[in-house]
């Protein structure tokens, strides 16, 4: 089973409900809980679960490289490059590796071969645990655009053990765009945390739009800091027929624990069977959905 | 014409209700155009009721398409493609344009000349006239990808208005984070305020702005929202910016105003006695002069 | 000299424009005979390396020199690999910047004048 984390917009309490969900898990269900945050551009779930970090490993990804004695300067490369990583002047190729993709074209369609594809760091994984839940994110470096081929290694490492049943959180990246969808492929259920102001529910829309309808998820929303703001996001909820599966108030001692990189279900346990019941929802979700 | 984006690398720090308070400020005595580079949760367009001028659908590049008829089904397609995006089912070839990334490389591989390049019309930009300035904003389809492409399109379009119409000021909103999306919206600024919030997890997406404004060399400044959550954070927020001497211009209280300004869509600003008008009012005060 | 000039429009008297990568038109000038020839820009609409592409055009056109004011360092990298001279503008019109070179008055940019990244996007950005 996995669970995503979502938001379409980003403040609105994503890793607050993935690191109290994995604790209320493994604590009060006993459950093996794996936690990846996928937010590979500012993760802070470690903040919070302050894991000890066992392995790290880089992210590669292929650039092209080109053998100058090979090479004709046909021209070839430059024309199949989608993303203009690649420009071939009157006395050499120039490859602009911060551009490149990796697709391959330009090594394929070479017709000298002199084309070979070299690794170029995107990024680095962490692995360890976090007392029993086990523990998964990836950093992208600084200047680094690419945080989509990151996430899409960060989850592909980010397995738990063959066999065991396993339930696996991801803390997605905030907004509506490629590394979210990177994130959410093959999810299980969809938990997407708003709060009830206008640009909450602007971007509630947008993260239903996309989990439910592109991506065919079961979807449930956690209503982050309810008393302050509106009733808009409720009213939709109800209109779209999306269930509401927790309130959590706003509570400025939620807000202080936080701040501290507190665990807040662990600073304020009263808190646990909300998560519980969470957890509880996305699970039957699933059932209902098999 | 300068151009100041407002970025915070954490999400929900505040950055649209800030930046709508400040250009309500700045635009008593400046000649404004707006840019919302948030292309994935455009929200300052909410706070700024505009009236639409313009709408362009947005080409973020290219998506395959296979013709069954040409197709002879040998899966070449299938292999080469490195972003799983084709596969073999049903007896057909079939491309997940969700996960294509319009390489083309499959487009040049193919030996029946089966695949075809199309444009994947990914969302829509659009200029706007609000009370404060023009505003220039985009809706990325959601799934949809491009985000930083459609930035670069939404903040050139803004610049070249702002150039053309001799505005002293852009203020572009600009996307979380630090990858391509935010470096689309900081590159070319003469300026990024940076807002802070005093949590462990906003100092740490803090220091990591800070790298990328560093990195393209971007002179950032920063302001701490909801300063009084946590002092201890804030304190270190302020040791952070001494570290790498970088000025911190303010500090904003949590002020239920903001909220409740924000529902009403207005900015908080229009309550000029909150504590939250007041120290916005006081960073503005210490922006403006850099802004000369 | 054949002079590749960024431009908002098509003739001589059209106004420069300050982009490279971005520029709507190309203008090929022969600063000898004031001969123009214009282009649209393709890479106008690129997803990523609008400047890259760019340059590639102005280098596979055979021009020597480009009169522009904003040039990345990847345009600027391709343009200076390539032997192309790249001359800083500021306003005027097409006739007046090529007038301007004739008569020395422009300066050679010995490297990029703009910040890396600055246009650059991708898959969901670069």
């Amino acid at each position: 089973m996995v669970i995503a984390v979502a938001s379409g917009k980003g403040g609105t309490g994503k890793t607050l409900v993935a690191t109290g969900l994995a604790d209320v898990l493994s604590e009060d269900v006993g459950a093996p809980v794996l936690l990846v945050d996928c937010d590979v551009e500012e993760p802070n779930a470690h903040l919070f679960l302050r894991p000890e970090i066992e392995r790290t490993e880089d992210v590669h990804h292929l650039v092209p490289q080109v053998d100058a004695d090979l090479c004709t300067l046909c021209g070839r490369c430059a024309q199949v490059c989608a993303f203009n990583a690649i420009a071939v002047v009157p006395t050499k190729v120039l490859v602009f590796a911060e551009m490149c993709h990796a697709c391959g074209s330009c090594a394929r369609q070479c017709p000298e071969g002199a084309i070979t594809e070299v690794p170029l760091t995107l990024g680095r994984l962490e692995f360890g645990h976090a007392g029993s839940i086990g523990f998964a994110h990836g950093l992208l470096e600084v200047g680094q655009a690419l945080a989509t081929p990151v996430i899409r290694e960060l989850k592909r490492k980010a397995q738990p053990e063959p066999g065991s049943v396993v339930t696996t959180i991801y803390d997605a990246p905030p907004g509506n765009a490629c590394s979210v969808v990177e994130t959410l492929q093959d999810c299980d259920y969809a938990l997407l945390v708003t709060e009830p102001t206008p640009f909450g529910l602007h971007d509630l829309r947008l993260a239903v739009e996309l989990a439910r309808d592109a991506l065919g998820l079961p979807v449930g929303v956690v209503i982050n800091r309810d008393g302050l703001g509106d009733a808009g996001v409720e009213d939709y909820c109800a209109e779209a027929s999306v269930p509401v599966l927790a309130r959590i108030p706003f509570d400025r001692r939620i807000a202080h624990a936080y701040s501290e990189g507190q665990l807040w279900t662990q600073a304020l346990p009263e808190y646990r069977p909300l998560l519980r019941s969470v957890a509880d929802a996305a699970l039957r979700a699933r059932e209902v959905r098999q | 014409m300068k151009e100041c984006v407002v970025l915070s690398g954490k999400g929900g720090t505040g950055k649209t209700t800030i930046i709508a308070a400040l250009a309500h400020l700045a635009a008593e005595t400046r000649r404004l155009v707006l840019a919302d580079a948030d292309v994935d949760a455009s929200n300052l367009e909410l706070l700024l009721a505009p009236e639409e001028q313009e709408r362009h659908d947005f080409v973020g590049g290219q998506v395959a398409e296979i013709d069954a008829d040409l197709c002879r089904n040998c899966e070449l397609c299938v292999t080469i493609c490195r972003f799983g995006a084709i596969s073999y089912r049903d007896d057909r070839i079939t491309v997940d344009p969700l996960r294509c990334e319009g390489c083309a490389a499959c487009f040049y591989a193919c030996p029946s000349g089966a695949v075809e390049m199309v444009d994947r019309v990914s969302g829509q930009w659009f200029r706007s006239e609000t009370s404060l300035g023009p505003l220039f904003h985009a809706r990325l389809s959601p799934g949809q990808e491009n985000s930083g492409k459609l930035v670069t399109q939404v903040k050139m379009t803004a610049k070249l208005t702002a150039a053309q119409s001799g505005a002293d000021l852009l203020l572009v909103d600009g996307p979380p984070g630090i990858g391509c999306p935010a470096i689309a919206a900081t590159t070319g600024a003469q300026m990024a305020l940076l807002v802070a919030e005093p949590t462990v997890s906003g100092v740490h997406d803090l220091g990591r702005v800070l790298a990328t404004t560093r990195h393209f060399r971007v002179p950032a400044f920063v302001c701490v929202n909801k300063a009084d959550i946590n002092r201890a954070k804030c304190e270190e927020i302020a040791q952070l910016c001494r570290d790498q001497d970088v000025p911190l211009l303010g500090e904003i209280p949590f002020d239920p105003m903001m909220v409740e300004t924000l529902v009403q869509l207005r900015p908080v600003t229009s309550e000029p006695e909150s504590p939250a008008a007041k120290a916005i009012t006081a960073l503005w005060r210490e922006l403006e002069p850099r802004l000369a | 000299m054949k002079v590749v000039v960024t431009a908002q429009g098509k003739d001589l008297d059209s106004p420069t424009s300050p982009i490279f990568g971005r520029c709507p038109v190309f203008a090929i000038v022969d600063s000898d005979t004031m001969a123009i020839e214009t282009f649209d820009n393709a890479s106008a609409a690129a997803g990523g390396g609008a400047g890259i592409q760019a340059a590639q055009w102005v280098v596979d056109q055979g021009a020597e020199a480009v009169l522009s004011l904003n040039v990345g360092p990847n345009a600027f990298a391709v343009l200076v690999q390539a032997g192309v001279a790249v001359y800083r503008i500021e306003g005027g019109t097409v006739r007046e910047v090529v007038q301007a070179l004739n008569e020395g008055r422009l300066e050679a940019l010995s490297r990029p004048n703009v910040a890396s990244h600055s246009g650059m996007s991708r898959r969901g950005g670069f």
